[in-house]
């Protein structure tokens, strides 16, 4: 009886280990769809335009999001806007300084008001901001989705998908970008909505 | 030579104006790509497709106007011909 009882229990031990553990979501999706939509107002139009180079991790933990951490990483080069002359100011040393600043970067220092129903877990993020070479605390609300064993249907590998959501607004004041200049044909404020899904093969 | 330059001006604000339109009638400025929103079916998210668009703006439409009315301006110069 010992002989079976104990293996048995050793190998529960281990799967409820196993199953408490954080999992560790690697944003570089090789799908490529992984971006930030940006948008400013402006008085002939909006200016829109995406980032589509992320990357970064986070550790989160199926069975208690509220612990989840890592970073965020997009590329500043990534970022894009239809008008050329527009994209090429934006690159530059008065916009976003990308050859000096080639990263922007969040990182997730907790998370309050976690309510998680279904997979789909709501929070208010805090973290740190960093844009332009100023990093700031911010806190923005995020949409966390779980897809366990989604990655199979989207790669072909085993594994778990982490959907990522988040819409908030910066004032490009607080980082430098331009600051102070040109308010009355860019908007100080800067609404940004990131989607990114993180991949978890096992 | 006056008949000619106004014919041309003409010419040059109507094929602005229908570059323009044809174009996309972007009442923005000009655009040089096209950026399409995708839904990746798995994680339902909505992600940008980047093209190659050119898609002419007010201020090229105004700088084709400008340059038509330049020329009608031009007609000015010369002395309309004398009727018989």
């Amino acid at each position: 009886m010992t002989r079976i009882t104990v293996p048995f229990l050793g190998a529960l031990a281990f799967a409820a280990f196993v199953s408490a553990a954080p999992i560790s979501f690697d944003f570089k999706d090789p799908k490529g769809v992984n971006n930030i939509v940006f948008k400013t107002d402006a008085p002939l139009e909006s200016i829109n335009g995406t980032a589509s180079g992320v990357s970064g991790t986070l550790s989160f933990n199926p069975e208690n999001p509220g612990a989840t951490t890592g970073k965020i990483v997009v590329a500043a080069k990534s970022l894009h806007v239809g008008n050329a002359t527009m994209k090429e100011h934006l690159h530059g040393e008065m916009w976003m300084n990308v050859t000096q600043f080639p990263e922007l970067t969040f990182e997730l220092v907790s998370l309050k008001n976690v309510k998680t129903e279904a997979g789909v877990t709501t929070a208010d993020a805090t973290g740190k901001f960093t844009a332009r070479g100023v990093t700031k605390e911010i806190t923005t609300p995020v949409k966390l989705t779980y897809l366990k064993d989604k990655l199979k249907a989207r790669s072909g590998k085993d594994g778990d998908l982490l959907v990522v959501r988040s819409n908030f607004a910066i004032k490009r004041s607080d980082y430098g970008i331009n600051a102070g200049k040109g308010e009355d044909k860019v908007s100080n404020e800067i609404e940004l909505s990131l989607s990114i899904a993180g991949i978890a093969p096992r | 030579m006056r008949r000619n330059l106004r014919v041309v001006a003409l010419l040059l604000g109507l094929t602005s104006i229908a570059l323009w339109l044809a174009l996309g009638a972007n009442r923005g400025w000009t655009k040089t790509t096209r950026t399409e929103m995708k839904k990746d079916p798995i994680t339902e998210i909505d992600y940008p497709v980047i093209e190659k668009d050119f898609s002419p703006g007010v201020e090229a439409l105004g700088a084709g106007l400008m340059i038509s009315a330049a020329v009608a301006g031009l007609s000015f110069a010369f002395k309309p011909k004398p009727k018989n």
